[in-house]
């Protein structure tokens, strides 16, 4: 089988480099018009009347729209319809939209939204998730009866008893913080009402499919009369799954009361101030350990501030639950998890989704446990890591794919020479200014959805009289490069060249309800719909051509953009098989679906087979931090990660150094800091992620193994990058410093992240 | 007043000369390709060359670059549509992933590389240290501009008094 070179090619490319792309905010309408979303100064009220007279009546504005004009549901939620499209009973956070005004231009919008007047009766704010759990502590939302959103638990052996047994018993509590996605474009959409009376929506959005049903509940319509169309995307991470929805139904509901269409166009104070972040957590962790280094038991407490509305929280808590021993086999597991209401920002699906928060807790407590037995850290999660066949904490038995863990680790302890420069680490002491240190993690994780939810995917193979193909999947390109992937895996299957295969510009009307591009699912699961489509098709075009190639119809092959049979067989060329098919009145033409295996959970013992495969991921990283300044610098990380098979080691490639940047941001500069459920830092100056000088030369090797259970081979690599990279900082933090960060960001100056205001005006 | 873009002269009325510039160039001339991402010059996603220096647009006005020679991600590739050098190399290297920075990060490689043709791998990353990338973790960036370089070291050594442009190399 030919398969095409799948170095860093991607369909995008051309246009994303000449500035030909087009971007929601670059599209062009006729008659369009502007909408500015209006907040309130509340952080928790009860509304009584939002008097939008003046703002209706300002230059150039067109309407007012408040929770009173959607004409279908105004609440939405993938799990509990909690979320607003306008504020209508209370305020519940500071980013609350209570109303949104649409004029002739953004401008004249901005410019009547301070018009418009929220009277409201201010109620006490829950801003601290233990107090929110408190009896008789003020309810966000009371018809919930209470603030959890959630609980989840894992029962497995007793933790008691493996604690009792152990000879070293370690407890720690740790915090995480609120860090913002900052996908470089802000939260932008733009709906038309179309002369067919479907209303088409472009957004830069992630979810293609869940917008639609809330744009649709939203407008009291059917799924079929609207139209989300792929539009490019710039980056998402998790963050443009719900509020980016939002958004895209608020524009659908102006043009559709307009009938014109209406762009919004996200400032990044209202993308920072409105959207959901990642959950901090709190987690107090116990774990036992014998003398001869073996984990006998883990008891834990897992807190997650979800905000405002439930979003995902239920489903990002999951994860962090069934990964909350990392990848180490523990025969005596006690986690309670509890996912809060409070009047923060809200907190959803986020890169990583529950295990950043928890590796940074894991992947420390091991090294914790390691100093205590008086072994290394590395020895240490050899005795405990999960081999070939191995049971994880849920009772999943890992023998469907080859379990990586141990493959990943030598490949980065050799790659970044972690035992001689572990040797080397200052420990607190240093002749001149500043102290070294390595550090590693590692982890294990789920693909996909898992026992979160139901996971099928589509893709649709249409080949055309002349011998194009155009392909379409259930995936969205959200930056990544998922149709580039999927063309790859397409033109592989099928034996042809890139150039023949075109991917169909992305609809919701065209392709099957695929599910969301979340949980690095894109590439196992569209990868395994086209896989399915292209052998579907393969069948249906040797079928016709078998006669002429003088074979049984199982013989037929497809190799460089032709149709052979059995070796020293006949060939003929791609276009003339396609040719014999319109010929014989036989339409290739093949829709395949991809449907997840079998996973199960049980929500009272918390065991189960809760994802169907796994990835197995490491990573190791050299710092210093200067002695008087505190300020960490990185020098250098490697990274090794099974992916399965790597589709375009190019965009692998990439997908391992943007996860770890955003990793070092988690771990070194980003929070969301907030004065009283107001967040402070707005913009991209005082929120910090990290530039180019704040990052070091990175190393990525790439491990494939590929999976059986993967119709492509291929695996997941998006999330498994950004999810070590913390606690690998941290513990080389500890083995420079001697001492051990247990709260992120790790700041060890009292020096102010901010970007000075000079520097950005360059 | 006279605009000079992407090696075109325009003449402008003196009353838009107060309008954002990036809202000019994205509204008027169809110029989309620099980005708003925070409107206060901090993540260079709007960046432009004026007289081949690297301008964050989204804090200027149009009457900032009159007279002046303008660049923007449009006009990189040749007439003929053949990709600049250092856009090929963002193509090759995976320096891509949503793109909505890469404009303003080839442009302000560009002037550095036209200043810089021999750079190390750390002065490229001050060079592209004001412009936000959220996606690539800089890896891939830094690798094509570290490999597009030759190209303007080429350039540099055999025409060196030619002006500078983005049309000097795609030839």
């Amino acid at each position: 089988m030919s398969a095409p070179d799948s170095t860093g090619w991607r369909n995008d490319a051309r246009a994303k480099v000449t500035g030909a792309a087009k971007f929601t905010d670059d599209l062009k309408f006729a008659r369009l018009l502007h909408a500015a979303p209006v907040y309130s100064d509340f952080v928790h009220a009860r509304i009584i009347r939002i008097d939008t007279r003046e703002a209706a009546g300002a230059p150039g504005v067109h309407r007012v729209l408040t929770a009173g004009d959607v004409p279908g549901s105004n609440r939405f939620g993938q799990i509990i319809r909690d979320y607003r499209v306008f504020a209508d009973d209370k305020i519940r956070f500071h980013g609350d939209v209570v109303a949104m005004v649409v004029a002739e231009t953004r401008d004249l919008a901005i410019r009547a939204s301070a018009l418009v007047k929220v009277e409201a009766e201010s109620l006490p704010a829950v801003l601290d998730p233990e107090e929110a759990l408190r009896p008789g502590a003020v309810l966000v939302h009371e018809e919930h009866g209470s603030n959890l959103v959630n609980t989840h638990r894992i029962r497995r052996g007793s933790a008691d008893d493996g604690l009792r047994r152990a000879d070293f018993v370690l407890e720690e509590e740790f915090r995480t913080q609120s860090v913002e996605h900052a996908y470089m474009e802000p939260e932008v959409a733009v709906s038309m009402p179309r002369p067919d009376g479907v209303i088409e929506v472009h957004g830069s959005m992630q979810h293609p499919f869940s917008t639609r049903r809330f744009v649709a509940a939203c407008l009291g319509v059917p799924l079929s009369g609207v139209e989300v169309v792929g539009t490019p995307m710039g980056g998402g991470f998790g963050g443009k799954d719900d509020t980016a929805a939002i958004v895209c139904a608020r524009t659908a509901l102006a043009a559709r009361i307009l009938g014109r269409p209406v762009k919004m166009m996200y400032r990044r104070d209202w993308s920072i101030r409105e959207s959901y972040k990642r959950h901090p957590y709190r987690v107090r962790y116990k774990m036992g350990v014998t003398k001869d280094g073996r984990i006998t038991a883990v008891r834990c407490r897992i807190l997650a501030d979800g905000g405002a509305y439930c979003s995902v929280t239920p489903w990002v808590t999951w994860r962090s639950t069934v990964q909350c021993c990392g990848p180490y086999v523990v025969e005596n597991v006690h986690c309670d998890t509890l996912g809060v209401y409070t009047n923060n920002a809200v907190a959803g699906a986020m890169r990583g989704f529950g295990s950043p928060q928890m590796n940074f807790v894991v992947e420390q407590m091991v090294e914790i446990a390691a100093r205590a037995v008086g072994i290394s850290g590395v020895e240490f999660r050899r005795r405990n890591m999960v081999r070939q066949g191995s049971v994880t904490i849920t009772g999943q038995r890992l023998d469907t794919h080859k379990v990586a863990m141990g493959e990943v680790l030598d490949a980065v302890i050799g790659k970044a020479g972690y035992e001689e420069k572990l040797a080397r680490c200052s420990f607190g002491r240093s002749a001149g200014d500043e102290l070294y240190g390595i550090g590693l993690a590692m982890s294990y994780r789920g693909v996909s959805l898992g026992a979160e939810g139901t996971d099928t995917c589509a893709a649709i193979i249409s080949v055309q009289p002349d011998g194009s193909i155009l392909l379409e999947a259930g995936v969205h390109e959200n930056g990544q490069g998922a149709e580039s992937a999927m063309l790859l895996i397409a033109a592989r299957e099928l034996g042809v060249s890139l150039g023949r295969v075109r991917y169909r510009r992305a609809s919701t009307s065209t392709v099957p309800d695929s599910g969301t591009t979340v949980a690095s699912r894109g590439t196992i699961m569209g990868g395994g719909a086209v896989t399915l489509a292209a052998r579907e098709l393969k069948q249906k075009i040797a079928g016709v051509v078998c006669g002429r190639l003088h074979c049984p119809a199982q013989e037929v092959r497809f190799e460089d953009d032709g149709v052979l049979g059995p070796a020293g067989g006949e060939r003929m060329r791609f276009e003339e098989a396609i040719r014999l098919m319109f010929l014989a009145q036989s339409v290739p033409y093949a829709c395949g679906v991809f449907r997840a295996p079998p996973v199960s959970w049980n929500e009272e013992t918390g065991q189960g087979d809760a994802y169907f495969t796994w990835v197995y991921g490491c990573q190791a990283v050299e710092l210093t931090v200067n002695k008087r300044t505190g300020k960490v610098r990185l020098l250098g990380a490697v990274a090794a990660h099974d992916v399965g098979r790597a589709v375009n080691r190019e965009m692998v490639r990439g997908q391992f150094f943007g996860g770890m940047a955003m990793a070092a941001g988690y771990a070194l500069h980003e929070e969301i800091r907030s004065k009283d459920g107001r967040i402070a830092n707005l913009n991209l100056n005082s929120y910090r992620i990290p530039r180019a000088m704040d990052l070091p030369e990175m190393t990525a090797i790439i491990v494939e193994n590929p999976d059986p259970l993967s119709p492509s081979g291929a695996k997941a690599i998006g999330e498994p990058t950004n999810e070590i990279l913390a606690p690998a900082i941290a513990n080389a933090v500890f083995n420079a410093t001697g001492k051990r960060e247990f709260a992120l960001p790790i700041r060890l100056s009292a020096a102010a992240e901010e970007l000075p205001e000079e520097e950005c005006r360059l | 007043m006279r605009l000079h873009i992407n090696g075109r002269d325009l003449e402008v009325a003196d009353s838009a000369g107060e309008r954002r510039l990036i809202e000019f160039l994205r509204e008027e001339l169809d110029l989309t390709g620099a980005k708003n991402a925070c409107d206060i010059g901090a993540c260079g996603a709007c960046t432009i060359l004026v007289d081949d220096e690297p301008s964050k647009i989204c804090v200027k006005r149009v009457k900032d670059v009159a007279g002046r020679r303008v660049l923007t991600i449009e006009g990189m590739a040749a007439a003929d549509g053949a990709l600049h050098p250092l856009q090929r190399a963002f193509v090759e290297r995976g320096a891509i992933q949503c793109g909505f920075c890469t404009p303003g990060m080839i442009l302000v490689a560009h002037a550095f590389l036209l200043r810089h043709p021999r750079p190390t791998r750390e002065e490229i990353r001050k060079a592209i240290n004001g412009n936000l990338c959220r996606c690539t973790g800089y890896q891939q960036i830094i690798d094509a501009i570290e490999e597009a370089s030759a190209h303007y070291a080429s350039a540099q050594s055999a025409a060196p008094a030619e002006h500078a442009g983005a049309r000097i190399l795609s030839a």
